[in-house]
């Protein structure tokens, strides 16, 4: 295929996002990269051009879910669209505060979902094109420590099971990705113990590339993550419990 | 938060707390935040000049953004913890390269620039510092300046090779050199002692952008022998990317007695014979195993084991290859030679840093396992003799120099101490510049 390939980073401000663009970037593509911070995207998106490939930033709070139908129309031309927009919960806050719940909930999973919503509607229309989804390990099994964000990645990894579905008959692949601990920007504050479970940003990214070449349907990033959550998904729930997980 | 940060030498030290911004626009409060610091890259300093105890480094290498590469021009901008591979990757397929590397390019572009890096081709293109084209430094009042060769011209020559103690280098403008392919036409000529080097040397100056040899350090009786390589850039060839990923690993340290004099001398002489046979006609090489042999075994270091290493590496004066010969004599003779040492004539370009180690002469880079004591005294030895001969001895290699021979090496170190930041500080500098030992004491108390 030599037509030239149009992409959007969705939250391409996140660390992995980061990475990922730059290995897409490489290959000569159009980039359009939806976030909030005006200055973060500008410098990502210096960065994307001084590797060859052109641009568009869209300023945008992806909580606000009212601002989707705007950046779904400026983001139409790009076929393959990838989802990394995420902030970890605080469990405690979400517990006590309904409100921080809500957020989570919003910015985890209501706000992939809006956009989904409209791209696969299109993507199903143009049967081409491609969706990658950032969920989460954490959707794996419901777990006291980060039910919240559980919550929500779990139900994000569900929608995208149904869409992968739905859009295969379309030619449409739907990668849903579930990551470990990856050292970002948005774990910089958690000690990084045991050293062995934390990935490197630049090596989720590859794997995600790897994946999303590969059309796969759902991979664990690194991938021994799928051996632990397949042990911790069949420990009997009356054990479970006296964990504390 | 982390503490896993490592000096290259690995001889163990306090862990080092470390913070990692991921963004420029967090640096001016993290900096300002704290009461001492230093910015340290990729940690490939062997020493301690990337160490501060008890205080957390700032390491940048999440400051890996380029903020802009003019391909007609080769001028490219990047921000600080840029890995030179990483550089690469970009700017060889577009025609374009370093126009000095260091031996890894596993180190970050501020790194290279706070040591003012040489390379294969100080003698045709002198230091890295020579071809800065602006910096970006940000001090801890939260200052940011531009600085150039003709604005804030002193904070420009004190930030090249100024160990990152005055202040984070937050941008750094290169400007590359062109090139056709990405692969280099090598030539080997094997040398029986340093007279033979210090002639070819001599010789491949003219012809040749690239020249270093290595040389055998531990084999009694045929010290001295070596294998000078020169290599210009091909025009055969195509404008591939190396892969600085390694191809294997060192999984972990080796132990106590992989490297001992024997296995030292074996490994020299076999070095010796399979340079030999590429001495006959000119070789065809990717600039990856030419510039960055070392960068394709991960973890290299690990084969001098848990208690680590000392890399030395000083320059004498042109005219002083007795002292060369007396010094490879010196570490002949005390069974602690290494198992690469590299020499190099350097030109006389002069690099804008104020505190550079590249000056005209002869240098040499060698490798000791720590042995304590005894390594101590070998060092100090060396130091001895190079301060002697009017040397200079290189900080980012070092954790052994002592206040009195740094004060010698660099004399300009007492203007240099104006500009440095006053959070910034590294066990190094603090070990160097204690006064209260020193013989080259000036006589300006910094208080009354």
């Amino acid at each position: 295929m030599t037509m030239k390939q149009s992409i959007a980073i969705i939250g391409a401000t996140s660390t992995v996002a980061i990475s990922v663009a730059r290995k897409l970037a490489a290959e000569d593509v159009d980039i359009y990269l939806v976030g909030r911070n005006e200055d973060k995207l500008a410098t990502v998106a210096a960065d994307l051009a001084a590797r060859g490939s052109s641009t568009h930033t869209i300023v945008t709070d992806l909580a606000n879910l009212d601002e989707h139908a705007k950046v779904l129309q400026q983001i139409e031309s790009a076929t393959h669209c990838f989802i990394f927009h995420s902030a970890l919960t605080d469990q405690a806050a979400a517990e006590s505060d309904w409100s921080m719940a809500e957020a989570s909930l919003t910015i985890n999973l209501l706000s992939p979902l809006s956009l989904l919503h409209g791209l696969a509607n299109r993507l199903e229309q143009q049967k081409t094109g491609s969706l990658v989804v950032v969920s989460s390990v954490a959707g794996d099994r419901g777990r006291a420590s980060n039910y919240w964000y559980g919550t929500a990645k779990g139900a994000l990894s569900i929608h995208c099971q149904g869409l992968r579905n739905r859009l295969a008959k379309s030619g449409v692949p739907v990668l849903t990705v579930k990551p470990g601990f990856i050292d970002t920007a948005m774990t910089a504050h958690l000690e990084k113990k045991p050293a062995v479970l934390w990935a490197s940003a630049e090596e989720v990214a590859d794997l995600i590339v790897k994946g999303w070449k590969q059309q796969k349907n759902v991979i664990y990033t690194p991938g021994f993550w799928r051996f632990i959550m397949w042990i911790i998904t069949r420990i009997p729930e009356t054990i479970f419990k006296r964990l504390s997980l | 938060m982390s503490s896993n940060f490592r000096s290259w030498g690995t001889i163990p030290h306090p862990p080092q707390e470390t913070l990692r911004p991921f963004w420029v626009s967090e640096l001016a409060d993290l900096f300002a935040n704290q009461a001492q610091s230093l910015a340290v890259g990729n940690g490939r300093s062997y020493g301690d000049s990337c160490l501060l105890q008890d205080h957390p480094v700032i390491q940048t290498t999440q400051l890996n953004r380029i903020i802009r590469f003019d391909r007609q021009t080769g001028v490219i901008q990047v921000e600080p913890g840029v890995k030179l591979c990483d550089l690469l990757t970009v700017v060889v397929p577009a025609g374009w390269f370093l126009p000095v590397t260091p031996g890894t390019s596993l180190a970050t572009v501020g790194g290279a620039v706070a040591n003012d890096v040489h390379g294969k081709n100080h003698h045709t293109d002198g230091s890295l510092g020579c071809h800065v084209l602006s910096l970006d430094l940000l001090t801890s009042d939260r200052a940011l300046r531009t600085c150039t060769q003709t604005v804030h011209t002193d904070l420009f020559n004190a930030t090249i090779g100024g160990l990152g103690l005055t202040g984070i280098i937050t941008a750094v403008e290169l400007q590359l050199i062109p090139i056709n392919t990405s692969w280099l036409d090598v030539r080997y000529q094997t040398f029986p002692n340093l007279e033979e080097f210090a002639r070819l040397s001599t010789e491949a100056r003219d012809d040749y952008r690239y020249t270093v040899a290595w040389m055998d350090c531990a084999t009694p009786g045929s010290a001295g022998r070596g294998v000078l390589i020169s290599a210009n850039h091909s025009e055969q060839g195509d404008l591939t990317v190396g892969t600085a990923a390694a191809k294997f690993s060192v999984p972990m340290n080796c132990p106590k007695y992989t490297l001992n004099k024997y296995s030292i001398r074996a490994f020299n002489a076999l070095y010796y014979q399979l340079q030999k046979r590429k001495e006959d006609g000119v070789r065809h090489e990717h600039y990856q195993p030419y510039f960055y042999p070392l960068d394709a075994i991960g973890h290299w270091n690990r084969v001098y084991g848990k208690k680590g290493f000392h890399q030395y590496q000083f320059l004498v004066p042109l005219d002083a290859m007795p002292v060369m010969s007396d010094i490879l004599n010196t570490i002949t003779n005390s069974g602690m030679g290494s198992f690469l040492a590299v020499l190099k004539e350097f030109g006389d370009i002069a690099s804008p840093g104020l505190l550079s180690f590249p000056r005209p002469g002869y240098c040499l880079a060698l490798d000791f396992s720590e042995r304590g004591e005894k390594t101590a005294a070998l060092i100090s030895e060396l130091d001895a003799r190079v301060r002697e001969a009017g040397g200079a001895a290189y900080p980012a290699k070092d954790k052994l120099m002592s206040a009195d021979s740094f004060q010698q090496y660099y004399p300009q170190w007492t203007a240099f101490r104006q500009h440095i930041d006053p959070v910034c500080s590294s066990d190094f500098w603090q070990r160097v510049s204690n006064t209260s030992v020193s013989t080259h004491q000036t006589q300006q108390p910094d208080k009354l």
